[in-house]
Order: structure tokens, then sequence, then C-alpha cells
């Protein structure tokens, strides 16, 4: 096999050849993070103090400091994240061998499902009826289900009611099946966590993580723009902040897509 | 008798804002023993230890018998109103501006004769009753009001300047989602508020109370979270010169102490929350209350911080609680002094325990919510500084003072 011409690739980029399609919502104070119970500890959400802005602290220069969870905004989930994954090699975000952060991914668009019911689960049969269009699901791909959560007001986003959030996602088995029988890299959503808002009360809880995790693949949440991306043929570009022992990490999520595909 | 107050006609926005004067607030560090008890809402004077008279102004030594122990006793304030005077014409930038105002002389039944700034409804020659109060400056000084409550008597001008009653004033209160909020906001549209900000973070998470809160009149929400500073300065930004009362509902109440907890995660939230929240509170709407402190009748008056009164001493079982607690006084403290010069009050209530989740396991006396945002709306009315609601905040107040090494042994022993 000879070397693939990266030059061609960079000029693709740089010609509009190939798209960057970025899949990142901006960190700001205001975007909902995770609510668990308050008597748990707490994701902490973005914040930015100035440090100085051309002032007396600091005459000629503008910069802040930030505080931030690992898991707030758009973010990537590691195996450690999950302890069902706790023990596996290579797990933390500094350890997870680099090549892992580009890949390839399809995209599974449940966005009608999702309109007509806020709990809607992706099940099996729903990722077979996807193959049976688009073809198999290669291993090594990224998973991103897409479900227009992303355009939704805050409140609807977090979907909160008195008895939890409501937000869609993965049924245990369609996880199963993806990372047992499709050996995929790793699952994303456009909702606040891998996982649907109602998990807590699946079998096992929070399905997305424990079998993700556990088999050290991976997470990306509070993604973006999935409306834009064709059912396969994306590359997506994820790597996490190098935090010493990170359960993950917000980060910068790029899905490149050649320019003659388009999203619908 | 006094008028009712009216709705004040809204501000000519061509005129200039009247910078706030403060008369002569200088006193002896003695006399500050009338500070200590009108910043309470106590009448106490100098009673000789050796003699027994009462004494007043303050001295070092007793006019009668020259006894030095000469300590501070709660007094009976009754008297008669023996002489009045107008003063029309003034020299002093702050009294000049506010004449004519009355002043007279009160014989006490106590014994000493006193000086005192008159309510309008007080009569010579009529019985009276004193009330020490915190002037614009800070000091305290000896007010006359009539003997037996009259009607509207709380809208009399020299009353109105000594306190920050919030009738046709416009509030702030930080946190809504909170019961001592929900209950602080009904308590402040019942005192008669002309509008009452309410602060709510995170509005795409539902609180409960959330209807009935915006269903009151007089009630506004706005977007505020006190953990973000540009939250806090945005506010300021819209909302901040038309504020003369804040009041701070933020909390963060966790049981634990300081070695029993892995990390610090909860102990940066309750400082982040409640230290820092109150730091950009004070730095984002400090300046304009303190320019707006004589803006008219209703000017800016008030900051209020609701403290636990174990900010005052440990108290382990919330021990990292009160230690944020106790940054808050400390912060509370150089507050005021900051908002002095503006003639803005800051009222810290102290309180034990209250009936709300946080303190589920904790058995009674807990204070309602509702008894706490009483006595923060009757403290600005008074125009107090330091308020203590409720019985264990009253305990702890005394325990303090009769032992202070006592009080940390017994909170510590559970």
């Amino acid at each position: 096999m000879s070397a693939p011409d990266l030059l061609a690739f960079a000029h693709a980029v740089a010609s509009g050849a190939v798209r960057v399609i970025d899949l990142t919502q901006t960190l700001s104070p205001d975007f909902p993070t995770i609510a668990l119970p308050p008597e748990f500890g707490q994701c902490a959400p973005f914040r930015l103090e100035e440090v100085s802005r051309y002032d007396a602290r600091g005459p000629a220069w503008y910069w802040n400091n930030f505080t931030v969870g690992e898991h707030t905004g758009t973010h990537f989930d590691a195996p450690i994240h999950w302890v069902s994954g706790k023990d596996l090699p290579d797990n933390a975000v500094d350890t997870i061998p680099p090549h892992n952060f580009i890949a390839p991914a399809v995209v599974i668009d449940c966005s009608a499902q999702s309109a007509k019911d806020a709990d809607f689960t992706l099940q099996v049969a729903d990722l077979l009826a996807w193959e049976a269009d688009h073809g198999r699901i290669p291993a090594g791909n990224w998973v991103l289900l897409r479900t227009d959560w992303s355009k939704k007001s805050y409140a609807d986003f977090a979907g909160l009611r008195d008895d939890g959030a409501h937000t869609p996602g993965p049924a245990p088995e369609a996880v199963r099946w993806l990372v047992e029988e499709r050996d995929v890299l790793g699952f994303g959503t456009e909702t606040i966590g891998t996982d649907a808002g109602q998990a807590h009360h699946f079998n096992p809880p929070y399905p997305a993580h424990f079998y993700m995790h556990g088999k050290g693949r991976f997470g990306l949440q509070c993604l973006t723009n999935l409306d834009q991306l064709p059912p396969t043929g994306v590359v997506i570009v994820a790597a996490p902040l190098k935090i010493r022992q990170g359960s993950g990490s917000p980060l910068r999520v790029l899905a490149l897509v050649g320019a003659t595909e388009t999203g619908r | 008798m006094s008028k009712p107050l009216v709705r004040p006609k809204r501000k000519n926005p061509l005129q200039r804002t009247r910078l706030p004067l403060l008369p002569h607030g200088q006193r002896s560090r003695t006399a500050h023993g009338l500070t200590l008890a009108a910043a309470q809402g106590r009448f106490a004077l100098q009673v000789c230890d050796d003699c027994s008279k009462t004494i007043y102004p303050p001295r070092d030594a007793c006019p009668y018998c020259l006894g030095a122990h000469l300590p501070f006793k709660d007094v009976v304030p009754d008297g008669r109103l023996i002489a009045e005077t107008t003063v029309r014409i003034s020299t002093d930038p702050y009294f000049r501006e506010r004449t004519p105002w009355r002043v007279g002389t009160v014989q006490l039944d106590a014994g000493p004769l006193v000086i005192a700034h008159l309510h309008g409804d007080t009569v010579e020659g009529e019985r009276v009753r004193l009330s020490l109060k915190i002037d614009k400056s800070g000091a305290a000084v000896m007010v006359a009001l009539p003997a037996v409550e009259t009607a509207d008597m709380q809208a009399d001008p020299i009353l109105r300047e000594m306190t920050c009653d919030p009738q046709f004033r416009r509030v702030l209160i930080t946190d809504g989602r909170t019961a001592v909020g929900q209950a602080m906001a009904k308590a402040f549209c019942e005192a008669g508020a002309s509008i009452v900000f309410v602060g709510i973070a995170n509005a795409w998470k539902p609180y409960p109370g959330m209807q009935t809160l915006a269903g009151l009149d007089q009630v506004e929400i706005v977007p505020l979270d006190l953990t973000d500073s540009q939250s806090v300065t945005d506010l300021a930004g819209q909302n901040g010169g038309r504020i003369d009362i804040i009041v701070n509902t933020a909390e963060h109440v966790r049981a634990g102490g300081i070695i029993g907890r892995d990390g610090i995660s909860e102990a940066r939230d309750a400082m982040d929350m409640r230290y820092f929240g109150l730091m950009r509170l004070a730095q984002a709407f400090g300046p304009a209350l303190r320019f707006r402190g004589a803006d008219g009748q209703s000017s800016a008056t008030a900051f209020v911080n609701l403290l636990s009164v174990h900010a005052l001493m440990n108290w382990p079982a919330f021990g990292a609680h009160c230690a944020a607690e106790a940054a808050c006084l400390s912060a509370a403290q150089c507050l005021r002094a900051e908002l002095r010069p503006g003639g803005v009050k800051v009222l810290n209530a102290f309180f034990g325990p209250l009936e709300t989740e946080w303190f589920q396991t904790v058995p009674p006396p807990k204070l309602a919510p509702s008894a706490l945002a009483k006595a923060v709306v009757n403290a600005l009315k008074q125009g107090l500084e330091d308020v203590f609601v409720g019985d264990i905040a009253q305990d702890i107040r005394e325990r303090l003072a009769a032992n202070p090494k006592a009080l940390e042994r017994e909170l510590g022993e559970g």
C-alpha cells in the first residue's frame, strides 16, 4: 500500500473540496450541564474570569482564566469515566492511543422519532434498518445519533421534569450490539449525555456508559450540526485535552466531509 | 399626623442625581455603646455600677459619683418632650439640604435629659418614646417618636432618612429558587416594594414554587447566577441603577465538617456561591448603590446578608458550611465600611437552622423561611445593622457574649 498523499488532503481542506463541519457547542456559562441529585458531587459549569483586559491588571493584553468540569459542554468520555472501564489499560484521556482521535463515523438519523417522543430509545431494529439502506456499520467507526436535540431551547434540551430528564438515547441491547457485533469505536449524541434521560431505569443503568466504556470504547456528547453530515463517509477529529488520568474533557469536535457528500 | 407616602413621581432624567452627604458621624469609643444598641434596635444607656444613676451623653466617669464602671444597659425609653425647636437654616452641608428639621429636649423617666431628632407626630409637652437609630453616617442618634403609634408614622421624613423601609423601593432578591428566596419575595411585595426583581439561575432547570413566585404582582424574574461573574455584571448593567435594596438569598448548605469530607469540590462550590457570589454582587451593584444613597425619597438604602449564626462560632456538624458563612460575615463588615460613604446600610441577619430541606435531620427549633423574611423586612423598617432571628440565633449570641470558649466546646460536642 502506498503512502497516502497528506498534502493533497491538506489542499482539499484548503480548497473546500473537503468540508470541515464544527460539531462543537460554544463553551458558555449558561449551557446546561448534567444535573445529578444535589447531594452528589456536581459537574462544574463553564466559568470565565477575566485576568486583564488592556487595563491596570495587564495594560496591553486580554486574557481569562476558566474553570470547567471534564464533562461540561461538548465533551469526550474516556473508558475510565465508568466503573465498568476502570481497570482497562490505556483508559484515560492521557493514555488513549492518539490514532483513536481521528476516525470515520456513521450517522443514524432518528430526528423524526425523537421529535415525536422525547424518550425515544434506539433499538437494534433501528440499526438494522439503517444498515439495510447504507450497508453494514464498519468496525472502528464512531456511531453518531442524530436527534436534532441541539436545536432545542435549553429547557427542552435538558428536558427536566419532576421524574427526571426526558431525552432520547440508546437501548441497552443496541449499545451491546454495536460493541459486540459491530466493534464500533464509540457512541456520540447531541444530548447532554450518551445515555437517554431516563437511562438510570434501564438494565443495566446507563448502558451507553456501561457497555461502551466496559469494552474500552469512547463517548461524545453535546454535539451539534449532525444534520449537516451524510450517513456515511464522515471522518471525525476529536482529541480530548491531555489531562493526567482524566475521565474526559471538553474538546473541539470536527467532522470532515467530502464536498460531494451532503447532509440531506 | 404623618401623611402616607405616595409613590414618588418618576425622576426627571434631565436633573442631576444628588450625591450623598453625611451628618457628622465621629463618636468616642465609649459612645459606640450607643452604636451597638442602635445597630440591634435596643435602647441602652450607661448605668453607673456604683450609684445606679442612668447617664447620658456617654462618659468615662460618672458625673454624680465619679465611678468608672459605666456599662450600657437596656433602659426604659419613655419620657416627655419638654422643649422643641425647628432648625430652618444650617451651615452643615447634610442638614442644610434637609431643613426644616425639628429637634427637642426629652426628659427621660430614667433620669437624663436628651437632645433628640423629633418625629413629625411628636408634640411639645406630650409623652414620647426615644429610639436609638443609625443615621446616614453610621452613628447612633436619638429620635423621639410619639408614645403611641400613629397612622403612617413610618412615612415621616426623618424616620425614612434613618431607616430602610422597602415601601416604594425596588428590591433585588438574588436567588428565587430557595424557600427563603421565595418567602423574601412575598414579604417584600407585602411591604409595598415597587418592584421585586428575583434572580433565577439556570432557567432551564425547573424548581418548586415557580408558578407562585412568578404570579406575585410586583415580582419580575431576572436571570442571575451568582457563581457566574458575567451573569452578575449583565444584570447590574441592565438594572443596577434602579435597585435600592439587595437581599442576597443565595445559599449553599451541606452537612459535614472539614476532615470528614472527601476533597474540596463541595467546599469550593460553597465558597463560590456564598463568598465569591457576595463579592461579585458587591462589585457589580455596590458602586451604583453608593452613588444613589441620596436619590430622593426612594434612594438606594440597604444591602442585606443572610448569615448562619454559626458564622460567629463554628458548628462542626456543618463545619465547612460555617467557614463559608464566616467568610461572608467578614466580607459584609468590609462592605459596610465601603457603602457607608453613600449612606447605604448593610444589614446582617443571623439565624440558626432553617425549616428547609438541607436541615431535614436537624431537630427543632428551626426557623421558618417566612419568619426570617418577616424579620428582615422589620429590621429594614427599623434601620438595623444586625438582627438575630429565632431562638437558636439569640441563644448563640448570648452564649458567645458570656463565654466564647465554652460555646466552642459545646458546639463541638454535637
